[in-house]
């Protein structure tokens, strides 16, 4: 309880600092828009110059990236994490952070936290709408109810990871230039896993398991059967990952030293 | 202008990178995987396909192979440093020193750059070339140019980041559209996708924008994908750009200057 409390008190500041620069939010949601327009783009353009890709069709590889939007604009609101080795290390802001009363890593989700990205998730599901209406896909009772456990499955794919390799930071206290690159390996979830080689596949669905927060999960909405068993997986990894990357997280936060003054 | 100053400043950048090595190992790793997957993209998108708008298979796979070990080369931060340096008030500092700051900030990014240039890409580049059927030619004159031209790549997407590290002065807080600008320079340099995959409009739109200069331009001279009289005609366009992008540049600075406002100075 006093958790959500502090939920809704982060919120509304947060809404107060971000009003103050509004040229800026709005340059951002035109940021967001345009990268998730030239993803698209690249797709359009490849099938350009081909029918199928790895036996999946235009519409097909378009859907997965419309829900792969949806995962990952949780995401991005919540576990904005990316500068926490240079802020919170590096600076030693974390130091302020272990005097609070509160869990370490949850205050500072809230103090990075980033909603305007949730507007990713009505692109994504504006994308999936379109070309779930071209594939002639038909929406059960159920549907919603799935969609909305394989996002947060998907989410905490990625905040997994994201917060170990975030922790990372306790042992090394570097800049690291991991996570940006993570990002880019991130973006291979979305596409077909049949087209990668064993090894990749893999990684993708064992070791960085992107691959469930796109093509997996929608591919049961695809109605690819052949996929069922790993798109029902979705929340048990996220359940799994998250929890790891918090026991990681907390052993990490008992090495951590301060960065002196 | 008193060069040595600048060129210290290409080591001390250089050094500083030596001293945080240790994530590049990763980095040479997660580059691979990179490349990796977008050679297996690249494979299922040509399916059997002989050529694609005159790109072979293997062409194209060293396409992505060079495009990103280039942008290890031409990539920097300098748009978030400086727009870091004047949120913080810090660049009043730099402003009374006795250097020009937009050159001294190029002179960083080109330390940056020939450090992951040495210890990332070249390495980088022998683990692709064992790992992937990737051919590359050893055609002595086809990497003088590409050297040339990743230079001129250098220098225009640095310009084009100073532009935007300086709207910071306008804007106040330009993380939108950093991040914007990061985005459109993936997309158009053609580190994605060849500038002859996007149809004909839209080519030649390209045309009238630095932006292929950034990744194109080297990657079609390295794949050989350019005749030398090509590679050099596209050459003297990215000279140009580097040439045409200082005047905004200097416009912007200049007005900056004048109405600068030191915030939580």
């Amino acid at each position: 309880m006093f958790y959500l409390t502090m939920f809704f008190q982060y919120i509304s500041q947060y809404a107060k600092t971000r009003l103050q620069y509004r040229a800026d939010l709005f340059v951002e949601f035109l940021s967001d828009l345009m990268s998730q327009a030239i993803n698209l783009v690249f797709i359009l353009v490849v099938f350009g110059h081909t029918k199928l890709l790895g036996g999946w069709s235009r519409d097909e590889i378009i859907f997965i990236y419309g829900f792969f939007l949806v995962p990952y604009a949780v995401f991005s609101a919540f576990f904005n994490i990316w500068n926490f080795n240079e802020r919170y290390i590096v600076k030693g802001e974390l130091d302020r952070i272990l005097t609070r009363p509160i869990h370490s890593l949850f205050q500072i989700i809230l103090e990075q936290i980033e909603l305007e990205s949730l507007l990713g998730a009505v692109t994504g599901i504006t994308v999936m709408v379109y070309a779930g209406s071209r594939l002639g896909l038909e929406v059960t009772w159920y549907d919603p109810f799935l969609f909305f456990i394989f996002v947060i499955g998907g989410a905490l794919v990625y905040g997994g990871i994201f917060v170990m390799l975030a922790c990372i930071s306790f042992w090394a206290d570097a800049r690291t230039s991991i996570m940006p690159m993570m990002y880019n390996i991130s973006n291979y979830g979305r596409y077909p896993v049949n087209i990668y080689n064993k090894l990749i596949r893999f990684v993708l669905t064992w070791i960085l398991p992107f691959a469930f927060v796109g093509v997996y999960p929608a591919s049961f909405f695809l109605g690819k059967t052949e996929w069922y068993w790993y798109a029902f997986l979705t929340p048990l990894i996220g359940v799994v990952f998250f929890s790891l990357s918090i026991v990681l997280w907390n052993h990490g936060i008992k090495k951590y030293r301060g960065a002196g003054n | 202008m008193k060069l040595d100053k600048y060129i210290e400043m290409i080591r001390i950048r250089f050094l500083m990178m030596l001293a945080y090595r240790t994530n590049y190992y990763t980095g040479i790793l997660i580059y691979s995987i990179n490349i990796g997957a977008y050679y297996f993209l690249w494979t299922a998108i040509y399916a059997g396909k002989e050529e694609i708008q005159g790109l072979s298979v293997s062409q194209m796979t060293a396409y992505v192979a060079i495009s990103w070990m280039a942008r290890a080369f031409y990539f920097n931060n300098l748009d978030r440093e400086m727009a870091m340096e004047i949120m913080e008030g810090k660049v009043a500092v730099e402003l009374i020193r006795p250097y020009n700051y937009l050159g001294m900030k190029t002179m960083e990014g080109l330390g940056e750059g020939i450090f992951r240039l040495f210890l990332f890409s070249l390495p980088g580049l022998v683990i692709v070339y064992l790992i992937f059927p990737i051919h590359f030619t050893w055609d002595l004159s086809v990497w003088g140019l590409f050297a040339l031209s990743i230079l001129l790549s250098f220098f225009i997407n640095t310009e084009l980041n100073l532009l935007t590290g300086i709207t910071t002065f306008f804007l106040y807080n330009n993380a939108g559209l950093i991040r914007a600008k990061r985005v459109i320079i993936d997309l158009f340099s053609g580190l994605l996708l060849p500038i002859s995959f996007f149809p004909g409009w839209v080519q030649s739109i390209m045309k009238f924008l630095p932006f292929q200069g950034i990744s194109y331009v080297p990657s079609m001279i390295f794949t050989k994908g350019f005749s030398h009289q090509e590679a050099w005609a596209a050459i003297g366009q990215q000279f140009i750009w580097v040439v045409i992008l200082i005047l905004p540049i200097q416009l912007l600075w200049y007005i900056a200057k004048k109405q600068l406002i030191i915030q939580g100075g």
